[in-house]
């Protein structure tokens, strides 16, 4: 690759439309891109996906690339790495982004390590240095313990991005880019898995990640019959019910429900957790939320280092009087 | 089979245990706590053990690390597994995702033929999540990552791989690498048979020249500029009441009273 130039972001799709993430990065990437003084393009892949490239260019993208094949139907690392490969060798670019998804988790080290490159997984933030115009990657390290900022040697700068570290512009209609279309060309007879089916598990209620307001419950509920109680609150408070890893672990919650380092990772309006002692893992995944509540009966627990708002005390005395006084104030 | 598995400082040791030397952009360990196995790595043998309980086969496993202690490397084989692989170099340390994988690549390559490699999901002190799939992208071969079930069906790799909503059955052809998450459940105690057996197991340690790398190759591809701990500004509101209910109700009036509610 001669020069690199120009900042590429994999925009994903979800039921026929671009996704959430997808948003998020062209947000990001147009300031990233803007930064540099470069064009932001974005790759669509997947199969009947062309009609989506108008939508990138308004949410800010430059040029689009699309790449419609039937075999790129469902994600598998065994098509989508060879047509990424091949776009990225097309548009030389400088820094190539990808969301902290099941799909840029999976994708991005095997392309990195195919394109010898580097790469910086699940960054919370990502700077342009003013001296070096080097992309500055930081993240979580040590289970949320630390923060490590990392420069990549060679180009192109490749990263995941968390979910909601980046802002999605509003939708502009009026923006022009161009769009490439590219053909797939992939061999089936080279490709060495094979999707059988999704199977969705649906958590009942409103989704975590979309959820201005999560309850989550730890190790302190004792058992799944304590998850009720926390149900009545999120009732109210027309909230997601969320789970430290423990309680996933045990059994007593679907592990979809976990919010931390290797769950979900959210950052909601209000977050309160009930029962968690605030392992850095889970904290990683919650400490962007606007206001933490935490209710613990332990005053040394690590959850009262992040949380705005504590009470200490067994949940079974403090949660049926808060969640009348909720509904009270509520109503 | 092959697994890999990485000694790593305990991730469940206290938070206040844990200290950045900023200066050399190292962790310090934490006096009296001993090293772990990487939990998603335990899983990961787990995985190849479920495999073996129920169709037989051998497991090998690889770690590569300095300073590696015995009665935690062993746990491997006193959980089931039957050869132990250490790449111990000096030269060898501390290396990024990149060039760990190239290491590994060789050792596995050394190592010759298998049908299955498993690696955790990520190591849980870096948590970079790169070197199973750098790995599988060296050596050529498919891989399928954060597995929650894995079994072995006609010849064929059968896995349930972890995404936001649920799961995906994916079926994969081997030789293959599938990297293992922590839905897969825990992974099992050794018995004290199992750890009598240990003993008695093959334990094989290579330097950097025996698996035929050479250390002044291996370029990093990314720098590491900062390690550090952010401070974590305010303090937390505690709630007081004449009873813990008065406490509770003063918690709901105190979140209208700033429109959180």
């Amino acid at each position: 690759m001669a020069e690199n130039k120009g900042v590429v972001i994999l925009a994903e799709t979800l039921d026929g439309k671009l996704s959430p993430a997808a948003l998020e990065l062209l947000g990001g990437g147009r300031g990233l891109a803007d930064e540099l003084g470069e064009e932001l393009s974005a790759v669509i892949m997947g199969s009947g996906i062309a009609g989506l490239a108008q939508d990138a260019i308004a949410y800010g993208a430059d040029r689009v690339y699309t790449v419609d094949d039937p075999l790129l139907k469902d994600y598998q690392t065994e098509t989508y790495v060879p047509v990424m490969e091949k776009v990225v060798k097309e548009a030389s670019p400088n820094i190539v982004l990808m969301g902290q998804t099941a799909i840029g988790r999976d994708l991005v080290p095997r392309l990195a390590f195919r394109l010898e490159a580097g790469a910086s997984m699940d960054c919370i933030r990502l700077e342009i240095d003013p001296e070096t115009k080097l992309l500055k990657q930081t993240r979580a390290v040590y289970g949320g313990n630390a923060l490590a900022t990392y420069v990549s040697e060679v180009k192109p700068q490749m990263a995941t991005v968390r979910a909601k570290v980046m802002d999605a512009l509003p939708r502009d209609d009026s923006r022009k880019g161009e769009v490439v279309t590219i053909d797939a060309g992939l061999d089936p007879s080279k490709i060495r898995t094979k999707f059988i089916e999704k199977v969705k598990e649906e958590v009942v209620g409103i989704k975590l990640e979309d959820a201005d307001v999560v309850v989550s419950g730890g190790r302190g509920m004792g058992d799944a019959e304590g998850f009720k109680e926390l149900e009545k609150l999120a009732g109210v408070l027309r909230a997601a019910v969320g789970s430290s890893r423990p309680p996933c672990d045990q059994g007593w919650v679907p592990a979809s429900m976990q919010v931390g380092l290797t769950g979900k990772i959210v950052s909601p309006t209000l977050y309160i957790a009930v029962g968690i002692s605030g392992a850095a893992q889970h904290i990683s995944g919650m400490s962007g939320s606007k206001n933490i509540v935490a209710i613990n009966k332990d005053a040394e627990a690590n959850i009262f280092k992040v949380a705005h708002y504590g009470v200490v005390g067994d949940w079974k005395k403090i949660l049926p009087p808060f969640t009348e006084k909720v509904k009270e104030l509520l109503g | 089979m092959i697994v890999c598995a990485k000694q790593i400082q305990d991730p469940e040791a206290p938070p206040a245990t844990f200290k950045v030397d900023p200066a050399a952009n190292k962790v310090i360990p934490p006096a009296g706590v001993e090293p772990v196995i990487s939990p998603f790595d335990e899983q990961a043998e787990e995985a190849a053990l479920r495999i073996k309980d129920a169709q037989g086969g051998t497991i090998k496993v690889i770690s590569m690390g300095l300073e590696m202690k015995r009665t935690v490397v062993l746990k491997s084989l006193s959980m089931g597994a039957d050869e132990l692989y250490l790449i111990e170099d000096p030269a060898l340390a501390g290396l990024a995702s990149f060039s760990t994988a190239y290491a590994l690549a060789a050792a596995i390559k050394k190592i010759g033929e298998f049908d299955v490699i498993f690696c955790g999901r990520q190591a849980a002190d870096w948590d970079a999540g790169q070197v199973g799939s750098g790995i599988a992208e060296i050596l050529g071969i498919p891989s399928v990552t954060v597995a929650k079930k894995v079994d072995a069906v006609d010849g064929r790799i059968r896995v349930e791989r972890v995404v936001a909503d649920g799961y995906e059955v994916i079926e994969v052809e081997t030789p293959c690498l599938i990297t293992v998450s922590n839905e897969l459940g825990e992974p099992r105690y050794p018995t004290m048979k199992g750890i009598m057996a240990a003993k008695k197991k093959p334990t094989t340690v290579w330097s950097a020249q025996d698996i035929g790398v050479d250390p002044s190759k291996l370029q990093a591809r990314t720098k590491l500029l900062k390690l550090f701990v952010e401070e974590r500004v305010g303090k937390c509101e505690m709630m007081e009441g004449e009873t813990i209910e008065e406490a509770a109700a003063n918690l709901a009036l105190r979140l209208r009273e700033v429109k959180v509610i």
